[in-house]
């Protein structure tokens, strides 16, 4: 008999193809898993209380502790330097052609647009989606997910569920404080770069913002939830292999995450500004 | 099938398999029967043709070296996995074309101590003994602290109510997977290495409860297990899986005084004489 690892490790064409096969199978079929665990938990987000069991509000705003309120002070300290950094950069640009007045355009649609709802998201994903993958790898690992379907609990209904919950409430309420971050940054800058009032700031952002502007970065932060909620949970489902594969699929996590969400932001910004 | 289990799966002259739990005036009750059970991992075949049966008030030890399939097994009883063929019948419902929501409803009378405990590591212990009567039950606060209390003094854990899992020792922990398995006071109760990471004396503990259990709760207990002291102690029948296949059922007495090399390999603690080729465990372990 030849030995096998040899002939797994021998390259050809058709190993290649194989492979490219495989691993192309193995996506649609995650893709697949995390659509089901999506429309599973929204199930019992409609239907829990029906079935007599409902979502776990307890648990819904122990969660939405975590992700939102105890991610304050990170997000409005990035957020702030955000629209600071915005403010240099859009004050240098527009120099150049004597408007720097129109500084405030450029801030306020940027972040509330797009800067708000992807630093909240990327902070969200790398702080709370990598935590839940890790948290439910563990407990995967440890027999607690099988300990919770032979007590006749689903994990999906139990743990999923308020998860989703409280990502749409978080997320969201972390873009309108980072919206409010970023202008406040973008002010401090500006009024005392250009020695522009911050009321006069405040007034001139007003007028160029619209609901439509915000509600374009809330639409995208509810998206971006969704993804960090569905590849957390799902990596943390998927882990095999102990400690290391706790370590391995929070990576997974959260570069999968940050790199969908990006991706989605794209296609989004494309779709929502024809 | 081998000889062995042609022997121990004979009926007697009623029709049914004799059972140590039965009462020679009455039949035995099946709680448990498993009929031409085959499972796969991929293309590996971890279990094959296994045919069994457990009855009412009774502890069925499964045992069998590491690799024979009986955590895979036990997984299948549990319902936590899906065979390739064959049909399991438990309390009379075949789990393997039960709807969720019938199995949900079964789960109530089937309570399992996981081999780690499987204790939520964010609940306190009064928490996790109590989590079955809080997702299943309408019973009151008070009620369901009373139960606790019940439960935990029949594992001799009366006051660590309020201490986290993580504060717990190995077998306060089993301890308390079995306060919480028998909780509902399920018809039931399947206990994956009870003494799997104990000491002698926790271990001999362990033991004495499950009897205890047995006697004080008239429950059909299933027990898997490597450790031969503690399943000679505990069971009234002992399965032995080997290679996924059932080498032997029967009484402490017919497995001690069985004829199978294997079996009495595995008693004295013998090794396996044949070597293990490395490319055929390869294979069976990437099932190319």
């Amino acid at each position: 008999m030849s030995n096998v690892s040899d002939r797994k490790n021998a390259w050809s064409p058709v190993r290649l193809v194989e492979s490219i096969g495989r691993r192309t199978l193995k996506g649609i079929a995650e893709l697949g898993y995390i659509a089901s665990l999506f429309i599973e938990s929204l199930y019992w987000l409609i239907m829990g209380k029906h079935r007599r069991q409902p979502v776990r509000i307890a648990s819904t705003f122990s969660e939405t502790m975590m992700i939102a309120i105890e991610a304050i002070p990170i997000v409005s300290v990035l957020c702030f330097a955000v629209g600071i950094m915005l403010a240099i950069q859009s004050i240098a640009t527009l120099k150049i052609f004597g408007a720097e007045a129109k500084v405030v355009i450029g801030i306020a649609l940027s972040v509330t647009r797009e800067f708000s709802p992807l630093i909240v998201s990327i902070l969200v994903a790398g702080r709370s989606g990598s935590a839940i993958t890790a948290r439910i790898g563990t407990m995967h690992e440890s027999q607690e997910l099988d300990a919770l379907q032979v007590i006749g609990i689903n994990p999906v209904r139990y743990l999923v569920t308020p998860l989703m919950l409280a990502m749409l409430i978080s997320v969201p309420c972390l873009t309108i404080l980072g919206d409010f971050m970023g202008l406040l940054g973008g002010a401090v800058f500006t009024t005392l770069e250009l020695g522009m009032n911050i009321s006069t700031y405040a007034d001139r952002s007003l007028d160029v913002l619209t609901v439509d502007d915000i509600r374009q970065g809330l639409v995208k932060s509810v998206i971006f939830a969704i993804i960090i909620v569905m590849l957390g949970v799902s990596n943390g489902f998927m882990v095999r292999g102990g400690a290391e594969g706790v370590g391995r699929a929070t990576t997974r996590s959260v570069v999968l995450s940050i790199s969908f969400i990006v991706l989605a932001d794209m296609i989004f910004t494309y779709i929502l500004n024809r | 099938m081998s000889s062995h289990q042609h022997r121990t799966e004979e009926s007697d002259a009623t029709g049914h398999p004799q059972s140590p739990a039965a009462n020679s005036s009455s039949l035995p009750q099946e709680v448990i029967r498993i009929e031409n059970l085959v499972t796969h991992y991929g293309q590996r075949q971890i279990l094959d043709k296994i045919n069994l049966t457990a009855y009412r008030g009774e502890i069925m030890v499964i045992m069998g070296g590491s690799g024979s399939g009986k955590t895979t097994l036990l997984q299948h009883l549990l319902g936590l996995k899906r065979p390739t063929s064959g049909n399991i019948y438990i309390l009379d419902k075949d789990i393997t074309k039960i709807s969720t929501d019938e199995m949900h409803d079964l789960r109530r009378d089937m309570g399992v101590a996981f081999q780690g405990g499987a204790l939520f590591s964010s609940m306190t212990v009064a928490e996790n003994v109590q989590l079955p009567l809080r997702e299943h039950t309408r019973l009151d606060n008070n009620t369901i602290n009373i139960m606790t209390r019940l439960k935990l003094e029949l594992v001799n854990l009366a006051g660590f109510e309020n201490l986290m899992p993580s504060e717990l020792s190995g077998g306060m922990v089993k301890r308390v997977a079995l306060a919480r398995a028998v909780i509902m006071d399920p018809k039931l109760l399947f206990f994956d290495e009870p003494s799997a990471g104990l000491d002698p004396v926790v271990s001999a503990e362990l033991d004495e409860l499950i009897l205890r259990l047995k006697q004080a709760m008239k429950m059909t207990i299933i027990v898997v297990t490597h450790e031969l002291e503690s399943a000679f102690k505990i069971a009234d029948r002992i399965t032995v899986l080997d290679n996924g296949r059932i080498l032997m059922t029967g009484t402490v007495d017919e497995i001690r005084n069985s004829d199978s090399e294997r079996i009495q390999n595995m008693l004295n603690r013998r090794p396996r004489k044949e070597a293990i080729n490395a490319d055929e465990y390869m294979q069976r372990l990437t099932g190319q």
